[in-house]
């Protein structure tokens, strides 16, 4: 039982940790909770799943697919929504944002419609059983993918010149367009990196619970914003821990506890790092100047 | 896929219609508000007698349509609501995003006492105030560490938290089922359950909230309060305790959705978990920024508009939130300042520019760097 928990929770984990990285990335370069973000984790798993169904694509195509389609709704909010007021007070873009959440909801409601889809058998799924510890291969798939994605995402911020140019960004955006920095391009390149990354969760999540439905990015981008928060905000390894950190104790907490309370205690988590650590696990914490 | 074209289409035609008509009112709003700001004292009273008049006589004027006097007690009730959100978004400053909380514990107070303990309406109403109130305080604990996104998160957080424990604990509230059967208040022996006594009951509350709001913005406690949104440092360098008045907005925006939701329950006879969500929320928020975060006739009017235009919207039902979220975003981008923001009553009109920062200076300090 205990073992089953918590391989789940880190098959879950790892899927909060891509939704995570795509947010904190975001909010690393423009300071801005992108509430859409679970609405776009929403879309990639219903362009995969019509990759899959309707466009008869290979499932890596699909997924491929999935992630550029979200990649380029990533881009297009950034454009239409969140540019035109980039430098107004940041609760007009944050409200910005909610709209454009609740707008995404019902586009995707419009065209697929209200009732949740179920996803199709893609992988087969088995269970290995390895020192005690079980697994079955969704979960090993998932596990792999995320590390894939990570590590990729890696070597692009630290290796290579659009990377450099982003952590420039985040650390002084004016200062980076001072030097020569393409600070726009890096803004939709962040966006459509941290869709692409939030659309691969959203289709894992398909993949695993089998079941794709318009309202699924809400709860999940919320939870998003709190592993982000755990780990630090604007962090990626932080992203990460704290995205394996709430899909474990989440996991753990609904077979131990009440799985009715499943979602509250990630805000229970989420309350009590931001009393006791508000700069989160592996962040920095920053004075407010007057 | 034709589903595809149909839907971006239908979209397009409502996004130009609402650009157009939020440009159109928009303008028309400016006009009036130049003129009313001109006006002498004797239009204003006069206009005010009038309006007044208007309203007191409402339902005898539609006593033969329920449904409009349904949709005007609704109207009232969410300008109930946007004005309680107007005291912690508007006064203080603080982006809370789980008022439709307050709202449910006001609902649910009045439910669980009237039904199950048979205690009359009127000391539940009462009830559900004090203990709102106390939620309202429990929240506004949090807001003396947390600012603009976190606090965000954190009241969406306690507002779901509620909402499953609303849904978990059945024992207690009866889970998703909800509670039917909530008796109508009674007054003087007299039983109120007409559309036209709930409609002066909700009358009355309204007048109540638009009366502390007036008394609140003119008071040293609303001046205090709106010099923590302006800039906390130097509110508290002058000496104002900000943290007290952080909560006292908090508690008292609290007390008044609790007030809200206590009449809700009353006047549906009937309380259930999904009738207090996070849209529901959004909802309320969306009435204030529409009409102007910390105006009070904005926030009125935005309240109106938006419990009117859902009615409006019947025939596009499935558009419905689509339509929202445009709205929210377009009006970011076109009139960040709402329809009838705080400058348009200063005589500022004239020289208004929604493009210079100016115009956000309050709200871009209010929520941090």
């Amino acid at each position: 039982m205990f073992m089953e928990q918590l391989s789940n929770g880190i098959a879950l984990g790892s899927i909060y940790a891509l939704t995570a990285i795509g947010f904190t990335m975001v909010y690393g370069i423009i300071r801005l909770i992108n509430f859409a973000h679970g609405d776009i984790y929403m879309i990639g798993a219903f362009l995969t799943l019509t990759g899959i169904t309707l466009l008869n694509m290979h499932l890596v195509m699909a997924f491929l697919f999935g992630m550029a389609g979200a990649a380029l709704f990533g881009i297009l909010i950034a454009k239409l929504a969140y540019s035109p007021i980039f430098k107004a007070p940041r609760i007009n873009i944050f409200l910005s944002a909610i709209g454009t959440a609740i707008f995404l909801e019902n586009f995707a409601m419009l065209i697929w419609g209200p009732e949740t889809q179920a996803f199709p058998d893609v992988i087969q799924n088995n269970v290995y059983t390895f020192l005690g510890f079980r697994a079955s291969t969704l979960q090993l798939v998932i596990l792999g993918t995320t590390i894939l994605l990570v590590t990729v995402l890696t070597y692009v911020v630290q290796y290579t010149k659009i990377g450099r140019a982003m952590r420039c960004t985040s650390q002084d955006m004016d200062a980076a367009r001072l030097m020569g920095i393409n600070t726009n391009r890096v803004v939709y390149i962040t966006f459509a990196l941290g869709s692409s990354l939030g659309a691969a969760a959203g289709a894992l999540v398909g993949m695993y619970y089998k079941a794709v439905f318009p309202m699924m990015g809400f709860v999940p981008g919320l939870k998003a914003f709190i592993a982000a928060v755990i780990g630090g905000i604007g962090s990626i390894p932080g992203a990460m821990l704290g995205g394996i950190i709430m899909g474990v104790s989440e996991s753990l907490g609904a077979a131990y506890i009440s799985s009715g309370y499943r979602d509250a205690i990630a805000f229970i988590i989420l309350i009590a790092i931001i009393l006791i650590k508000p700069s989160g696990l592996l962040g920095k914490a920053v004075k407010e100047k007057v | 896929m034709v589903n595809l074209f149909i839907v971006i289409k239908n979209l397009t035609i409502y996004t130009l219609i609402l650009f157009l008509s939020i440009k159109l009112l928009s303008k028309g709003f400016d006009y009036t508000a130049k003129k009313l700001s001109r006006a002498n004292k004797h239009t204003k009273a006069a206009a005010l007698f009038i309006s007044a008049i208007a309203i007191f006589a409402w339902p005898f004027l539609f006593a033969d349509y329920p449904y409009i006097l349904r949709t005007s007690i609704i109207v009232l009730l969410y300008i109930v609501l946007a004005l309680s959100l107007n005291f912690v978004l508007g006064f203080a400053g603080q982006l809370s995003m789980g008022h439709a909380a307050f709202y449910a514990v006001g609902a649910y107070t009045t439910a669980l006492l009237t039904v199950n303990l048979k205690v009359s309406f009127w000391l539940a109403f009462a009830a559900s105030a004090v203990i709102a109130g106390l939620f309202g305080l429990l929240l506004g604990i949090p807001t003396l560490r947390l600012k603009g996104d976190y606090l965000a998160i954190t009241t969406i957080g306690f507002g779901e938290i509620l909402r499953l424990v609303l849904i978990n604990w059945t024992s207690f509230t009866r889970g998703p089922a909800g509670i039917p059967g909530i008796p109508s208040p009674k007054l003087f022996g007299l039983t109120i359950n007409s559309n036209t006594g709930y409609f002066y009951l909700i009358l009355a509350l309204a007048v109540f909230t638009v009366f502390i709001s007036y008394r609140l913005l003119n008071s040293r406690l609303g001046r205090g309060l709106i010099a923590v949104r302006d800039d906390e440092i130097a509110a508290e360098a002058m000496g104002i305790n900000s943290t007290y008045l952080k909560i006292l907005a908090f508690v008292l925006g609290a007390v008044i959705a609790g007030m809200a939701g206590s009449f809700f329950s009353t006047f549906v006879h009937y309380v259930n978990p999904d009738n207090f969500n996070y849209m529901e929320s959004v909802v309320i928020l969306t009435m204030v920024v529409l009409g102007g975060v910390g105006s009070i006739p904005g926030v009125i009017l935005g309240a109106a508009v938006l419990s009117i235009l859902p009615e409006a919207l019947r025939d596009i039902a499935t558009y419905r939130y689509a339509i929202y979220g445009i709205l929210l975003v377009m009006m970011m981008i076109i009139r960040p300042q709402g329809m009838i923001g705080k400058s348009s009553f200063k005589g500022g009109v004239r020289h208004e520019n929604t493009k210079s920062k100016k115009n956000h200076k309050s709200l871009w300090r209010a929520v941090g760097s």
